[in-house]
């Protein structure tokens, strides 16, 4: 059954700030006059773990969660992620994977191997696929801190909403010592 | 706002001043964020048994009371909360049961609307945020209006799921409290229990009536071929899956609109009962006479999705794309120098069984540490090890140690220390103390100094409580130092009798107790004879490169059958230098 309702699916690691980028996102829908819902699991010392956000908005959102191949974009904040998720991409659906690689502790230890295929596996079966090294643009930005914000400029390509709300929307978000940083961080992810 | 902050502004817009819990996820925001309002008392009760009593105290004075936990925390307040059902609550008290399916972030998967039925308390489940704002208010209205405790059920996708909530402005306060005294209701006595015991059930009468017409029981009727009857979180994930259907949604999932069931079951053709975990709502209607397709369709475990029940209900399964390559699993892990890390370490190489609790160092008994044997409950491990060596004797003289963290032992451990002091057992007991609640995310408790709302206060000193409870010997180590650590540990498990140590050392997350920036490390190359003692910590910074196709410039072999070596990130690690400890060859170094 065909609905207007689209979903959005953030995929990291612990400490990578997916969270965040997530309540900027749906901020600045809301304010857009999108009916927005999102869901997350905290908990056990996330630190290190998979943490996923599910984004979903349109005019009248009922679950907060995403059912698999119905995910219009995928933001894989850390490379072998996106395989995790891919699950949940619709046909045809978009990728963007941030090239960074933080290793799993059984990969840590020895006993795995991290797969250096990541963006082949997706470039196969998904057509519009986008790498980008946030953590450099975020170090061009002033602060290694903005990968979030890079990756969330990058999504806002793929979103019909103006460039001002976005602004607005990071402005609400950060403190001001860090706030040119994240903007800067923004709009190189926008260039990207 | 997430379903947690809804339930604060609920609470607070319509005039609730008071409230009490324990943290515990995914109720933990809850108190939190109500704490933060104007005009507000609230606490971080020790556990989840005080704080109930804390708010039937509150309710019995006649205030209006908010009290929030996770599901298993109401089992720790199970005792009070029977009884509170008997006497009313004069006031007005609502309890908040955050349930977990899927098991997130718990031990079990307990459906907490048994409780609903078992203590005959009411009980309401909102399916978003702002219903879960709205629910609030009704929940003391009614409380208000029946004389009765209610219940509001969460569960982690309302709790941690974000919506679009109005808030309203907040109505004024009444103050409403004052000394009234009424033996009969409050004293429950045999003789006047007797007497409430039928109250409680003209009330739970009283109840079903009006669940009858409960505005939020609520029926769509569309498609009249299926009708589902659901509540809560399932309700929408039913309708994104299948919007046209009919729907019989219960804002109120104890007592039932039997009447009510019973038409809309006549409405609709196929009726199905969608609920996560036990089939609450199901055996009840079966037992009214109605068929339903329930649990022979739907899974008793875990959480539900809108694909899950299209799959249920459809019967088609989603297609899987298949991955050519093994995806490793990321378990959650404990931080770059957690001070538990140390500790679990030596109690490893110690060869001891060790009891665990309930908090972040649960994880050490994982893979490589493993550190740790058990974990029950809250407090289980101080009662654990003295049941273990009692039955083991001889067998397990100095090889039983129970572990517990600061916030775990002040919320249940004291009980059962005093029980091993008392009764003669023979166990180290360690406790964690990283000064706050670390794994529901900085909470204090009665030993940090500090209030929920901030004030200060005499923090609990630990050595005096022990020592007043009958442990002779309590020593204070610094997991940071493994070779004292070791030491202590292995002159108190030599030692019969019961002792405690306290392994002290703030969360390295806790910015309050921050001590000095430590300086990052690194692995010299040159020196690395690739033993793996460092890799043994599981630490996240520390990795294992193997020399195999690797460029043979940077192969540096050290050792006879080397075949690799360790590397340190140094933009993870935090300098603790617990494996700098380890290394044998000094190949451990600071950044230069």
């Amino acid at each position: 059954m065909k609905s207007n309702v689209k979903s959005i699916l953030m995929a990291g690691v612990g400490g990578q700030g997916v969270l965040r980028a997530s309540d900027i996102l749906c901020q600045v829908m809301m304010e857009s006059g999108l009916d927005v819902k999102k869901s997350e699991v905290h908990g056990m010392a996330q630190r290190g773990g998979c943490v996923t956000s599910h984004v979903r908005y349109g005019q009248k959102v009922h679950s907060p969660l995403a059912k698999k191949g119905n995910v219009e974009i995928l933001l894989a904040f850390e490379k072998l992620e996106t395989l995790r998720y891919l699950d949940y991409l619709e046909p045809g659906g978009i990728v963007i994977i941030n090239d960074e690689q933080m290793n799993p502790p059984s990969v840590n230890l020895g006993a795995a191997a991290y797969p250096d295929t990541v963006v082949s596996i997706v470039r196969e079966r998904f057509p519009s696929v986008l790498v980008v090294n946030a953590p450099e643009l975020a170090n061009r930005a002033g602060n290694h801190r903005t990968v979030n914000t890079v990756l969330l400029g990058v999504l806002s390509k793929y979103l019909k909403i103006e460039e001002k709300q976005w602004e607005k929307g990071i402005r609400d978000s950060f403190p001001p010592k860090t706030l040119e940083a994240n903007i800067k961080a923004f709009h190189l992810g926008r260039d990207a | 706002m997430s379903g947690n902050e809804a339930i604060a502004r609920g609470a607070y817009e319509c005039g609730v001043r008071f409230g009490s819990g324990y943290p515990g996820t995914p109720s933990t925001e809850i108190m939190e964020e109500f704490a933060r309002y104007e005009g507000v008392y609230a606490e971080w009760s020790p556990n989840e048994k005080v704080a109930m009593e804390v708010g039937i105290g509150a309710a019995l004075a006649g205030a209006k009371a908010l009290v929030t936990m996770k599901h298993v925390g109401v089992n720790v307040a199970a005792d009070p909360l029977f009884t509170v059902s008997y006497t009313g609550t004069n006031g007005a008290l609502v309890i908040v049961s955050a349930d977990d399916p899927s098991l997130h972030s718990s031990q079990n998967e307990q459906d907490n609307r048994n409780y609903a039925k078992f203590a005959k308390i009411p009980m309401l489940e909102p399916a978003d945020s702002e219903e879960a704002r709205q629910y609030v208010k009704i929940a003391f209205e009614l409380s208000e209006r029946f004389d009765t405790p209610v219940f509001l059920r969460s569960v982690t996708r309302l709790s941690h799921s974000k919506g679009v909530v109005t808030p309203e402005d907040p109505v004024p306060v009444e103050d409403r409290t004052a000394i009234r005294f009424n033996a009969a209701k409050y004293v429950m006595v045999p003789f006047n229990a007797r007497v409430r015991r039928v109250e409680v059930e003209k009330r739970m009468n009283a109840l079903r009536e009006f669940a009858e017409t409960f505005p939020e029981n609520r029926m769509e009727i569309n498609d009249p071929e299926v009708g589902i009857i659901t509540a809560g979180m399932c309700y929408h994930y039913a309708k994104a899956a299948f919007r046209n259907y009919s729907y019989l949604k219960l804002g109120m999932v104890y007592p039932l609109p039997v009447n009510l069931i019973r038409e809309f079951a006549r409405k609709v053709k196929k009726l199905y009962v969608l609920e996560e975990m036990d089939p609450f709502f199901e055996e009840q209607i079966k037992a009214l006479g109605i068929p339903v397709i329930g649990k022979e369709i739907f899974s008793y475990t875990g959480e539900f999705d809108p694909g899950i029940v299209e799959s249920a209900i459809s019967g088609t399964r989603p297609e899987s794309l298949s991955c050519p390559v093994e995806i490793p699993p990321r378990p959650p892990n404990l931080c770059p120098g957690c001070p538990h890390r140390g500790l679990f370490h030596v109690l490893n190489r110690l060869k001891t069984f060790v009891t665990g609790d309930i908090g972040c160092y649960t994880l050490s008994f994982m893979k490589p540490l493993e550190g740790l044997h058990s974990c029950i409950c809250m407090g289980a491990s101080i009662g654990m090890a003295h049941g273990m060596s009692k039955a083991l004797g001889e067998k397990g003289r100095g090889k039983i140690v129970g572990v517990i963290g600061d916030s775990t032992f002040l919320h249940s451990g004291i009980t059962p220390l005093l029980n091993l002091a008392y009764n003669k057992g023979d166990a180290v007991i360690v406790i964690c103390d990283n000064r706050t609640t670390a794994m529901t995310g900085m909470q204090e408790h009665p030993g940090t100094g500090y209030t929920l709302q901030g004030e200060k206060t005499k923090p609990v000193d630990l050595k005096e409580l022990i020592t007043a409870l009958g442990i002779d010997s309590v020593r204070v180590v610094d997991p940071y130092d493994l070779k004292a650590t070791r030491a202590v540990l292995k002159e108190e498990l030599d030692r019969p009798g019961p002792s405690v140590v306290i392994s002290q050392r703030a969360c390295v997350l806790f910015k309050r107790e921050t001590q000095a920036a430590r300086k990052p490390l690194r692995v010299d190359p040159d020196k690395c004879i690739g033993c793996r003692n460092c890799i043994g910590l599981g630490c996240p910074p520390i990795a294992w490169r193997p020399f195999e196709g690797m460029p043979p410039e940077q192969v540096k072999k050290n050792a006879k059958k080397q075949d690799g070596m360790a590397v340190i990130d140094g933009t993870l690690c935090n300098g603790c230098t617990v494996c700098q400890q380890l290394c044998k060859v000094g190949a451990i170094v600071e950044e230069d």
